[in-house]
């Protein structure tokens, strides 16, 4: 062991704990009320944690929450950046859930077509 | 993609109440549900409150749930992992207020505490080397070997100002510069896992949640004091930690961070357990290291110091699990950071159990400085069931009680000394108006005389004889001349005793007579408890307006003195044959049953003219006179 290795070895294995630390750059809030849940939103979030897994990207968590008040508009996903912005997807399905980490979660930018709501909290 | 992770306590308090069960029903549901790819089961140390145990922390969102039972565990799922709410009734509550807490940075017993040394306890999988190494682990060790020289890691462990947690408070990097300046070779380093106090568990926590801290503080005091072995004396009651710590051991010979070798340097460094069979005495530094050599635990007169001549006669480093645990973290983080908490005096952070009459029986770590008050009514929560505080015994059996005055008293090794305790390490046993502090004292001293090694007569005799005038006293048979026998044999115990057992065994003593002498003189003067405590001086009648006749008091009798009065849907306790035992007490639903203590005034109501054998009795019981 040295110290060069020591330093791979705390890299690979940050990624395993970095859940319990918090602040992590997105988070992706799944609407998982029972119109939620009968609407495919457990699918839509299989879908983004497979998808996010696959891509490797580490600074994102993904959390369930009931429901947010748009019931006739579900699967509801609320991607919430650091610095307070909210951006609110409606009608997902699978397809466009993988978009979504592709393009807001990848490359910063919202799929502006899907998006119903957008704020700013401090 | 794991998209949370769901911490429980495996500390051995929640693993008696039933962490086992609850992880396995938890694994199961998991995957019945289909939520194992998503969901992590980690079992973490210590997280603290010991008394709400099981408990339980999902991590993102930080929810902490406690009392989590396996029959709880479908619901649990339901709500929290399927429908992301918190599942409420488990949540816990805000001790004063009865607020329900959300997650753990909200709740009071977390919030208040600074947890360096306890930084990944609760927190990381004490069977898991990478996660102690995803927590910066082993890389003070690396630093040190790599770049430091050993005067400089002396030199930061003195400027950091820690102190031995040990009980004693010797600044650890005078101490270490003792050893590693003695010619004599080799050196040894020896942790000392000994904790034996009653009711105190912070090195256990250490040991059982973050084994891997101690190893790297034990090898960077190797490397700065010239020292290739090291030992860990622990006891065999421990056996949980004794497992994780073989672990821990394991794991880190198999990734080369103990063996030879290390980081490429040169330096080796080997590290054994030594397994003692729990004589409190053992904790004693001299007595621990001849119980290493495989010689009956008993201590030798100092000098010569450790430093000077230890283990095998070598030139050997004792410190206590904290001050090993703390090492790495001031290597990290650098002395002027550690030097920001506590006070001018005393730097640093320090591990409390919490047990006796307090809400949050557990463990908590603050800050040296923080007060009394503090510790036990925000973190602690106070008293529980109305009650009324009394006195708080700091140290373990041979530390001091401190009454209700001194509360607001910061935490110190000096401050402590000054009211007659001590630090000890660590423990703090709080008790209520409903404790006798002369039976208090008595049952510390019993401890004290009963794990005397024997060695020196003011041990081995005199706590002998101080527990038999607290015995006298206990039981109304002691006079006044006693208190200042029990004063002046005290204080000759703690002036002539050979190592620290007997020279603190008194301080119960010392302590009680100095804030509570009126208790005393109550037993002596009035023959009364006013705690209501001592048995032989209790009194147990029943309220004749209250008793509705189900002879359940008659029943539990162990003596069969309670009868029925003749004619009546009534009982009566005959005093002659009744041995205080309160069995009566405590089956009465109808608090119909009245304690008193023997010189209160009360007069036990007259005798009635017939008595009756209870129902289920065999007549053989004569009904005396």
């Amino acid at each position: 062991m040295n110290l060069e290795q020591l330093k791979r070895l705390k890299e690979k294995a940050q990624q395993q704990v970095a859940l319990r630390e918090g602040h992590k750059k997105y988070r992706v809030v799944v609407s998982m009320g029972t119109s939620g849940i009968a609407a495919g939103a457990r699918e839509v979030m299989k879908t983004m944690l497979d998808e996010i897994e696959k891509r490797g990207l580490a600074d994102v968590e993904v959390r369930v929450t009931g429901e947010i008040g748009l019931e006739d508009v579900e699967p509801v996903v609320r991607i919430e950046r650091a610095d307070g912005e909210q951006t609110t997807y409606a009608k997902l399905d699978p397809e466009k859930a993988r978009r979504i980490v592709a393009e807001h979660l990848v490359k910063g930018t919202p799929v502006e077509n899907l998006v119903v709501g957008k704020e700013k909290k401090p | 993609m794991i998209r949370a992770h769901c911490l429980i306590c495996a500390g051995a308090g929640c693993i008696s109440s039933g962490a086992h069960a609850l992880k396995e029903a938890l694994t199961a549901e998991l995957k019945q549900r289909g939520l194992d790819n998503e969901i992590r089961i980690v079992e973490t140390g210590c997280m603290g409150p010991c008394d709400l145990g099981p408990v339980m922390l999902v991590h993102p969102e930080g929810t902490f749930y406690q009392k989590v039972t396996a029959l709880d565990v479908p619901k649990l799922v339901e709500e929290h992992f399927i429908k992301g709410r918190p599942y409420q009734p488990l949540l816990p509550k805000e001790a004063p207020t009865g607020a329900v807490v959300n997650t753990q940075r909200d709740f009071t017993f977390f919030a208040k505490q600074q947890k360096i040394v306890l930084e990944n306890c609760g927190l990381i999988d004490p069977e898991n080397i990478h996660e102690y190494i995803a927590r910066d682990g082993y890389a003070a060790l690396g630093k040190v070997l790599t770049s430091m020289k050993p005067e400089e890691v002396i030199a930061e462990i003195k400027a950091s100002g820690l102190r031995g947690r040990g009980g004693a408070g010797f600044p650890t990097g005078v101490k270490w510069e003792l050893t590693a300046k003695n010619p004599v070779k080799p050196h040894y380093v020896i942790c000392n896992a000994d904790e034996g106090d009653p009711g105190a568990f912070m090195n256990r926590a250490v040991l059982e949640g973050d084994p891997h801290k101690i190893i790297e503080g034990m090898a960077i005091g190797g490397y700065a004091m010239g020292a290739n072995n090291g030992y860990i004396y622990i006891r065999a009651e421990y056996p949980l930690a004794v497992k994780r710590l073989q672990i821990a051991i394991q794991q880190a010979y198999e990734l080369g961070l103990l063996g030879k070798n290390l980081f490429e340097t040169g330096f080796d460094f080997d590290l054994e357990l030594r397994i003692g069979a729990g004589a409190f005495v053992c904790g004693e530094e001299t007595a621990l290291m001849r119980s290493i050599e495989g010689r009956r635990g008993q201590p030798q007169p100092r000098p010569p110091f450790p430093a000077q001549r230890g283990l095998w006669g070598k030139p050997t480093n004792i410190n206590n699990v904290e001050t090993w645990a703390t090492v790495p973290i001031i290597i990290r983080n650098g002395a002027s950071w550690y030097g920001q908490f506590g006070t001018a005096r005393t730097k640093g952070t320090k591990v409390f159990a919490l047990a006796g009459k307090i809400r949050n029986t557990g463990l908590a770590e603050v800050p040296f400085g923080t007060t009394l008050r503090e510790l036990i009514f925000d973190i602690g929560g106070g008293i529980p069931n109305g009650k009324k505080f009394k006195a708080v015994q700091t140290g373990g059996p041979s530390g001091g009680v401190i009454p209700a005055q001194y509360l607001d008293t910061p935490i110190e090794y000096e401050t402590l000394q000054a009211l007659g305790s001590i630090m000890g390490s660590g423990g703090m046993v709080v008790v209520d108006e409903d404790t006798c502090m002369v039976d208090f004292a008595r049952f510390f001293l019993e401890f004290c005389c009963d794990e005397s090694c024997g060695k020196c007569p003011p041990c081995r005799v005199g706590t002998r004889q101080l527990l038999n005038i607290l015995e006298r006293i206990c039981s109304g048979e002691a006079e006044l001349e006693d208190l200042d026998r029990l004063e002046e044999l005290a204080l000759m115990v703690k002036d002539a005793s050979l190592c620290g057992l007997g020279q603190t065994a008194p301080n119960p003593v010392l302590t009680t007579l100095k804030y509570f002498r009126d208790e005393y003189l109550a037993h002596i003067v009035e023959k009364r408890c006013p705690a209501r405590v001592c048995r032989d001086l209790l009194q147990f009648t029943i309220i004749e307006e209250k008793c509705v006749g189900c002879s359940v008091c008659a029943r539990v009798c162990p003596v069969e003195t309670i009868f029925k009065v003749g004619g009546q849907k009534k009982y009566y306790i005959v005093q002659d044959k009744c041995i205080h035992c309160g069995a009566c007490l405590e089956a009465c639903k109808f608090q119909a049953i009245n304690k008193t203590s023997e010189g209160e005034g009360f007069i036990p109501p007259p005798r009635p003219a017939v008595l009756e054998l209870p129902p289920g009795r065999k007549p053989t019981a004569v009904v005396t006179s």
